[in-house]
């Protein structure tokens, strides 16, 4: 029985001070973004968040084993992640052709459903040598984009996030199927050098060890 | 404030009052409203849930005759062995937890005036919301010579996970090793369109394996079939499709493919044109709504309609009909229909409640199917309504199928997503 499986809630994390005013403007921002919704027809914030949750788990907190936790994702993450989605600029299977359903305004809306989602973490397996390298490959490399060993933030969810997810978001990377963020491929460049073909699995086995 | 998750400073800044993320509990307007849900499928379980979620204050029962939940979507996966039935099982405990009363009984009357809901236990109901979501029922006389016991004893339709799919399975490692399996394919509408086909593809995947001599042949009702192209292109790549040596052949209605009646005792189905003898035989029997939906006057045809804006009957105001049995063209018959059905309708019900006109719906439906080894492909659609037509269009430009001859590296994705979309959708419904 699957069903069975225990829930281990991410615990509380301290956020530094820059994140805090990040969060403090964005509360600002969903403020500005969310006024003209209440005054237009058409399905609230709400209710279009709950259609992804048969993929990405009730409120965004996918139980896996691949499909993202959207859960706690940064509003400006989701909105352009979901316009590259929709302008194929990202190599989608399936959500290039969900996301051409929607406008910037509904993207918007429910950037900032998953956001106030409180993200949960679930168990899955790692391997503990790779992921003690990762967590130095990360310090060394990713924590300055990436803060708080991946936490959700402006540059994604990385902290818990299925494995299996991460490997295809940078199998894309590397096969310049996706555009790198900037000074993004430099690190990983880095990274490679010097840990070889292990630094992408160590990296991932980290981020995957977070739960 | 050092201990501030991201959530608790947004709530503290008004941001999730904005959002409405959870309504306000009835208990403000005194008594407590009840809502009975009849089926523990993916409708029925998610609108359970998600009345619960949105407003703890409704008293929610959920009755359903079976103890456990048995997932029919990737059941097909049983008949390849690539899992065991006991993984597609499900307790109710999860409903439990969100504060749903759970009552295994059957339904055997809804009485919408007084607003109550009779089981078999003798018990009764009362509810000022009733949520029906019963799947569907077989229509067992299509096929002569077909019937239920058939179907439980040796001629399994497996359209229902349990007891049948692991007969069928047995019966395909037993069968000799040039065996031939055959699969009757329904006539729209049913349940789960592409079902027939992955089940075809999930039987030829075992033989590959373990019978490379065998033959899956689909006998259809219909001269189209879900997802036909990308399933075409999969038997070619991975069962030789198209070849003299073909392991899969799908007969359409035009070839010949209907059948019409069953001898059970020689395993012979008798087609229009032609005989066929199998070592194996499955007949997915045409469909329509359960039998609580006929027993609940909901039914016009072989399906409830529905007000598309709420899921209520057109027949019976205060009854909701969810998923399967529903009347709800263009949505297929699937799983993430149900569940997304469900959200609808306990919106509708909860602004209801409060006085409240109900919200425009949105639905999704995705779906995908396992064809082989490293090849999964999928569906999708996001919909709204045209309230003049009270028919749920897909959006223009949104959706369709996965892209003909997608790299290998994407449809072996879709396989790791497709059981992603599995797990998820059970969380979604009752965990």
């Amino acid at each position: 029985m699957k069903n069975n499986q225990s829930v281990i809630a991410a615990t509380a994390v301290p956020i530094g001070l820059s994140a805090r005013l990040h969060i403090l403007s964005l509360a600002i921002i969903a403020m500005l973004v969310l006024a003209p919704a209440w005054v237009c027809a058409g399905p609230s914030g709400q209710a279009m968040s709950f259609t992804c949750a048969g993929c990405h788990g009730t409120d965004g907190s996918s139980v896996g084993p691949s499909m993202p936790a959207i859960a706690g994702m940064d509003p400006e993450v989701f909105v352009d992640a979901m316009k590259a989605y929709r302008e194929d600029k990202r190599n989608a299977t399936i959500m290039n052709r969900i996301a051409k359903a929607y406008t910037d305004e509904q993207f918007q809306e429910m950037a900032w459903f998953f956001a106030s989602q409180r993200l949960r973490l679930f168990p899955q397996p790692y391997d503990t040598v790779l992921a003690e390298r990762g967590a130095e490959l990360h310090d060394d490399y990713c924590e300055k984009c990436h803060e708080q060993g991946g936490r959700p933030g402006d540059a994604g969810t990385l902290a818990g996030q299925w494995m299996p997810y991460l490997h295809f978001t940078m199998e894309d990377f590397l096969n310049g199927k996706r555009k790198w963020p900037r000074k993004m491929q430099r690190k990983v460049d880095a990274a490679i050098e010097e840990a070889g073909d292990d630094a992408i699995p160590a990296l991932i086995n980290y981020y995957g060890s977070q739960q | 404030m050092t201990d501030l998750t991201r959530r608790t400073f947004i709530e503290a800044a008004g941001g999730v009052t904005a959002l409405g993320t959870l309504g306000f509990p009835s208990l403000v307007l005194g008594a407590t409203r009840r809502v009975v849900v009849i089926g523990g499928g993916v409708g029925g379980c998610t609108a359970a849930k998600y009345l619960r979620k949105l407003d703890p204050a409704i008293s929610v029962t959920l009755i359903e005759s079976k103890p456990t939940y048995t997932s029919c979507f990737m059941s097909n996966e049983v008949l390849s062995g690539e899992r065991t039935l006991d993984t597609l099982v499900f307790s109710y405990d999860g409903l439990r937890r969100y504060g749903v009363e759970v009552v295994q009984d059957t339904v055997v009357g809804v009485d919408p005036v007084a607003k109550n809901v009779q089981t078999a236990g003798g018990n009764s109901f009362g509810y000022d919301a009733c949520i029906v979501s019963p799947g569907v029922g077989f229509k067992w006389d299509a096929i002569a010579g077909y019937g239920e016991q058939i179907a439980n004893e040796s001629i399994p339709h497996a359209w229902y996970a349990g007891p049948q799919t692991q007969l069928l399975r047995d019966q395909i490692e037993a069968m000799p090793e040039g065996g031939h399996v055959i699969i009757v394919a329904p006539p729209n509408p049913f349940k789960c369109p592409p079902g027939p086909y992955e089940r075809a593809s999930q039987i030829a995947m075992y033989c590959k394996h373990h019978k490379p001599r065998a033959k899956v042949s689909i006998l259809d009702a219909k001269d189209a079939f879900s997802k036909q192209g990308l399933y075409t292109e999969g038997w070619t790549k991975l069962y030789g499709y198209g070849t003299d040596d073909s392991m899969i052949q799908w007969v359409s209605a035009a070839e010949g493919g209907a059948v019409e009646e069953l001898d059970a005792s020689t395993r012979t189905l008798i087609g229009l044109v032609e005989d066929f003898q199998a070592d194996v035989i499955n007949i997915i029997p045409p469909q329509k709504a359960g039998a609580i939906a006929f027993a609940a006057d909901l039914v016009e045809g072989d399906w409830c309609p529905v007000d598309k804006r709420t899921f209520e009957s057109s027949r019976h105001k205060g009854i909701y009909v969810l998923g399967d049995a529903s009347s709800a063209s263009r949505m297929p018959k699937s799983a993430y229909a149900a569940n997304s059905q469900a959200k609808v309708a306990v919106a509708a019900i909860v602004a209801g409640f409060h006085d409240r006109a109900p919200d425009d719906p949105t639905f999704v439906n995705t779906c995908y199917s396992v064809v082989g080894e490293d090849f999964g492909i999928s569906v999708a659609a996001v919909y709204s309504l045209d309230a003049a037509t009270n028919m749920i269009e897909p959006i223009p430009g949104s959706g369709g199928v996965s892209p003909a001859n997608a790299s290998p590296e994407i449809r072996k994705r879709e396989v790791s997503y497709a059981h992603s979309w599995f797990k998820n959708v059970i969380n979604d419904m009752m965990e």
